[in-house]
């Protein structure tokens, strides 16, 4: 019998989490380990799992691993479903990594500590299940599930304004669920024989008349771009990330916003190819609005983490307009990068705007200034980091953004892709300001004379970052092989 | 005319026969130990519902005094939820009756097994008297209950207020009761359907004689549910009774009002039920009143400060989500209601039985009372935040399942029948304000967690309490992950659906 290895993945964190709220309050090193061992299973389990679809199951675009379906509530037809397909995979990775990275860099955590812990773990639950679920029921508890820690970690260690945020976060993802529920629901009934399954749907659905696809695939879309966010949907994420612990925000920018691409990519787009070809366009300028709007708040902001945040709502801007021009490899399979640099340089990003803020207590660039003199290492990281955001060759970020960019542009309307690209210039000056204003130039001795330089775990978060980026930018060939029969067997599916 | 003696059968009556002698044991129990029982007196009422249960399921099916007594699948799966709430009321009433009601505590627990009594019967009655007479033995002991007491001006003033509510509602129920029975010449339920429908055919339409009756039914039970415009007597009534009486009141008596209108509406007047029998249509007024319940109750709980004022407000938005399942006229419709009225006993009657806790403790129901509780009593505010979760319809919990169920059922509804396509909106609606809903029972969350001073108060429950709450996380977290056994046993609720 084969080990259901995608059960475990997403189990191991439940296990961790139990585990976790075993051990009395007090034992804050036994609490941080736990969670950091158990985190680290699934995340070593994620890499295998990786590399076994890499080495056996890349040239298929079937699902590899597959568990059931089983019943779980036959009276609805509610399945125990999961596998993992080429674009699943890569998200899984990442998620494993992000979730350990973001667990250590969590051990500055003083207060209410196994609490913390033990929701971090049901976090990692809940987006490990997304990324493996094939039966929407069970998709849609795992999306949920999120949604309980997320609240809890942002409102009790968040920052000054953090219920608010917290509240904004939880009813604002609530109100996009409650569109994609009705839209589970449409496409259940239409069924005949009735289902839940994603695989017998992907078949079923294309069959259903233009207005239900429609109805179906706005509501789909509603419930993604909240999550993603895509302009004007986006006005939680910059309050959420602004007052979320560190860690917190590198789940959100790096694993959470990917759920809603994810969502589009498994869902969305190849259940209602007649619906994304009326609306694909207007994607497309959803996509547009999204890179330029969020590069020019960003070039405003004050505050490095609000900049950050922005800059992800214009990074994942180039993620729609790759998705709107779904009848292109190069475009998808950007898309696909850019979901996984993104995750990888803007949760660095986060972690180090983390480190700045620990010491100096403050995020504001205005108060910062030739910081490179003093914590030479940090403002090293921080400039390769902003380098990588805005897209320098040899880093993950070019890679990405030069096949949307050829995807899109084969594709799409030529004019539209052109004031895409103004994004990248703008992406520049943003994170080119930022790097001037906080390491070069004069250094106030006075008041930053005191900041210690970045510290042992603290490097151990941010460095294998580091070296993933470089790797997906001078070597992406084989994230390219694990994903390509996947995203050609998608966009066959697009094209019916 | 031969007169002809109904058959009757004991055997099928034994639960509700022995749980009405328990409640006078349990009365005289307490008189003769000259009012010194203790709490044993409350653990003899648990003892008593246990054993009603077993009897029960050892009862089965069947039928005694022609349709008077008629124990269905139905009957039988809400004496089961009956029977839950008055043992999760009970238990959480120990810190109370230690303190406050010392001195009658027979009366007290007797008089919540004769409500009990009464709902079984209400539940297993096919005929429209009988039916009447249990709802008014339900209600008649709660208003005592209600007021219990009787030195607090407030306890006093809702037992009144429920009092004058609760008889108006019940003669409207009986004045539309008597129309029926003057349209269909009978008071058996099944063969009224076959009556009305005859003369209504003979008649060609029915017209507004049939009207009458309708508004009449809807606003009598729409008293009993709370359902507005019904419903303004619902906060004042809670927030003035004993928490475990206000609980009682929400799962038990809204349950008995459930089956009161499953019976009288959806079974009698099914075919009434569509725009093409206008204007005798319930089906649309009935969706104006769950919409207007979901909407009112929903946005009036967020204004809330006190707790008991929120989760009556909370409750009446409840009923309108159950009224959504109820006008799913298929195979889904009442299992629905009966899985939704399933698992909401257990959230309902667990947060309850915390707010019984704390208001023990602290002697106020003020939400503002639950700050820093996370940190003084871990376990209580870590329970009152899942049935708050559970009551907002957050998956995993119970209440997701039963809100998904719910709302299937009405959009299969839509579905198989081209007329009742306002069903949809009414889904809608219903979605679109469990995104209200979920902010109050978000704000108990950060009044309780997100503060960073710990509470003065470290709650000390007694024992029962204690076995409540966990009762209860159990059925929250138990079928919500696996639902299965509570919806094959409520799927025979809608086997009159099934043909």
């Amino acid at each position: 019998m084969q080990i259901p290895i995608l059960s475990w993945l997403v189990f191991v964190p439940l296990i961790g989490m139990v585990a976790v709220m075993l051990i009395p309050k007090e034992r804050v090193s036994a609490i941080r380990w736990t969670a950091t061992i158990f985190s680290g299973i699934a995340m070593i389990l994620s890499f295998w799992l990786t590399w076994e679809y890499f080495v056996n199951y890349s040239d298929t675009a079937a699902m590899a691993f597959v568990e059931g379906p089983y019943d779980w509530i036959p009276t609805l037809h509610v399945e125990y479903f999961l596998g993992c397909d080429g674009i699943s995979v890569p998200l899984l990775a990442l998620t494993g990594l992000l979730s350990l990275i973001s667990i250590i860099a969590s051990f500055g955590i003083k207060e209410r500590v196994k609490e913390y812990f033990a929701f971090f773990l049901l976090l990692e639950v809940g987006m490990m299940g997304v990324f493996v679920a094939l039966d929407f029921f069970l998709f849609y508890v795992f999306w949920e599930i999120m949604l309980v820690p997320m609240y809890f970690l942002i409102g009790i260690w968040g920052g000054p304004r953090k219920e608010y945020a917290a509240i904004k976060f939880f009813l604002y993802t609530l109100f996009g669920s409650i569109f994609m529920l009705v839209s589970i629901l449409i496409l259940y009934f239409n069924a005949e024989p009735h289902t839940l399954n994603m695989m017998t749907l992907m078949q079923t659905a294309p069959g259903m008349t233009h207005t239900l696809q429609m109805v179906c695939f706005i509501f789909f879309f509603i419930a993604f771009a909240i999550k993603v966010p895509v302009w004007p949907f986006h006005t939680w994420l910059p309050d959420a990330h602004v007052e979320a612990p560190t860690a917190v925000s590198v789940i959100l920018a790096g694993v959470l916003l990917k759920m809603g691409t994810y969502g589009m990519l498994r869902i969305s787009w190849p259940m209602f190819p007649d619906a994304l070809r009326s609306l694909s366009f207007w994607i497309a300028v959803l996509g547009v609005i999204a890179i330029i709007y969020g590069a020019l708040v960003s070039l405003a902001q004050k505050d490095m983490k609000k900049l950050v945040a922005y800059s992800s709502v214009s990074h994942m801007g180039y993620c729609m307009l790759a998705l709107a021009a779904f009848s292109s490899t190069q475009a998808i399979a950007g898309c696909m990068f850019q979901m996984i640099s993104h995750g990888l340089i803007t949760g660095a990003l986060f972690l180090l705007v983390g480190v700045l803020y620990d010491r100096a207590h403050t995020r504001e660039i205005a108060v910062f200034g030739g910081l490179g003199s003093k914590l030479p290492i940090y403002t090293g990281l921080m400039v390769f980091f902003s380098m990588a955001s805005l897209g320098l060759p040899g880093m993950s970020g070019f890679i990405s953004e030069f096949m949307i960019f050829v995807g899109a542009f084969g594709a799409l309307n030529k004019t539209l892709v052109g004031i895409a690209i103004l994004g990248v210039v703008l992406g520049a000056a943003y994170m080119l300001r930022l790097v001037q204003n906080v390491f070069l130039g004069d250094f106030n001795l006075e008041r930053w004379g005191g900041l210690t330089e970045i510290n042992g775990r603290e490097l151990v978060t941010v460095v294998p970052l580091v070296i993933l980026t470089l790797y997906l930018g001078i070597y992406p060939k084989q994230l390219n092989m694990l994903m390509s029969a996947t995203i050609e067997n998608m966009i066959n599916l697009m094209a019916r | 005319m031969n007169l002809q003696l109904p058959e009757y059968s004991l055997q099928v009556m034994s639960p509700e026969i022995f749980l009405f002698v328990w409640a006078l044991l349990v009365i005289t129990f307490d008189l003769i130990t000259k009012r010194k029982s203790g709490t044993a007196v409350g653990y003899m009422t648990m003892l008593g519902l246990a054993l009603t249960g077993a009897f029960l399921f050892q009862a089965g099916y069947g039928r005694g005094f022609g349709m008077m007594f008629f124990n269905d699948p139905m009957a039988i799966f809400f004496k089961v939820i009956f029977l839950g709430a008055a043992f999760m009321a009970v238990g959480s009433t120990f810190g109370i009756t230690e303190k406050r009601i010392v001195n009658h505590r027979g009366e007290f627990y007797g008089l919540i097994l004769m409500s009990t009594v009464g709902m079984m019967f209400l539940a297993s009655s096919q005929e429209l008297l009988s039916l009447y007479i249990g709802l008014e033995l339900t209600t008649i002991p709660l208003y005592v209950l209600v007021s219990f007491f009787k030195d607090d001006k407030k306890s006093v003033e809702s037992g009144i207020k429920y009092l004058i509510v609760g008889a108006l509602s019940s003669a409207l129920l009986i004045y539309g009761i008597s129309f029926l029975y003057g349209l269909s010449g009978t008071t058996e339920i099944n063969q009224m359907t076959i009556n009305i429908a005859i003369t209504h055919i003979q008649n060609e339409t029915l017209g507004v004689a049939l009207l009458m009756p309708i508004m009449l039914l809807l606003a009598g039970i729409g008293f009993k549910l709370a359902l507005p415009p019904f419903h303004q007597w619902a906060p004042d009534v809670y927030e003035g009774a004993p928490t475990p009486i206000a609980a009682f009141l929400s799962v038990g008596s809204k349950a008995a009002g459930i089956v009161a209108f499953s019976k009288i509406m959806v079974m009698g007047l099914e075919v009434f039920h569509s725009p093409v029998m206008a204007p005798n249509d319930w089906g649309m007024m009935v969706a104006l009143m769950a919409a207007g319940a979901m909407v009112w109750g929903n946005i009036a709980a967020i204004r809330q400060t006190n707790i008991k004022r929120m989760l009556a407000f909370s409750s009446i938005a409840q009923a309108g989500y159950i009224m959504v399942g109820m006008l799913a006229m298929n195979e889904y419709g009442q299992s629905s209601v009966g899985f939704y009225m399933f698992v909401y006993m257990f959230a309902n009657m667990g947060a309850f039985a915390i707010v019984t806790i704390v208001e023990d403790q602290t002697g106020s129901c003020e939400i503002s009372t639950f700050s820093g509780l996370s940190k003084s009593s871990p376990f209580f505010s870590a329970a009152m935040a899942i049935f708050m979760l559970s009551l907002a319809g957050i998956p995993p919990l119970a209440g997701f399942f039963a809100k998904y169920y719910v709302f299937a059922a009405a959009i299969a509804h839509a579905g198989q029948n081209n007329t009742t396509g306002w069903l949809y909106w009414l889904v809608g609606i219903g979605l679109l304000t469990t995104v209200f809903a979920l902010y109050y029972y978000a704000n108990i969350i950060k009044v309780s967690y997100f503060g960073k001073e710990a509470s003065p108060f470290k709650l000390k429950a007694p024992l029962p309490a204690v076995i409540i709450i966990v009762i209860g996380l159990l059925g929250v977290f138990g079928f919500g992950l696996y639902p299965e056994p509570i919806i094959d046993f409520a799927s025979n609720l809608s086997d009159y659906f099934k043909r």
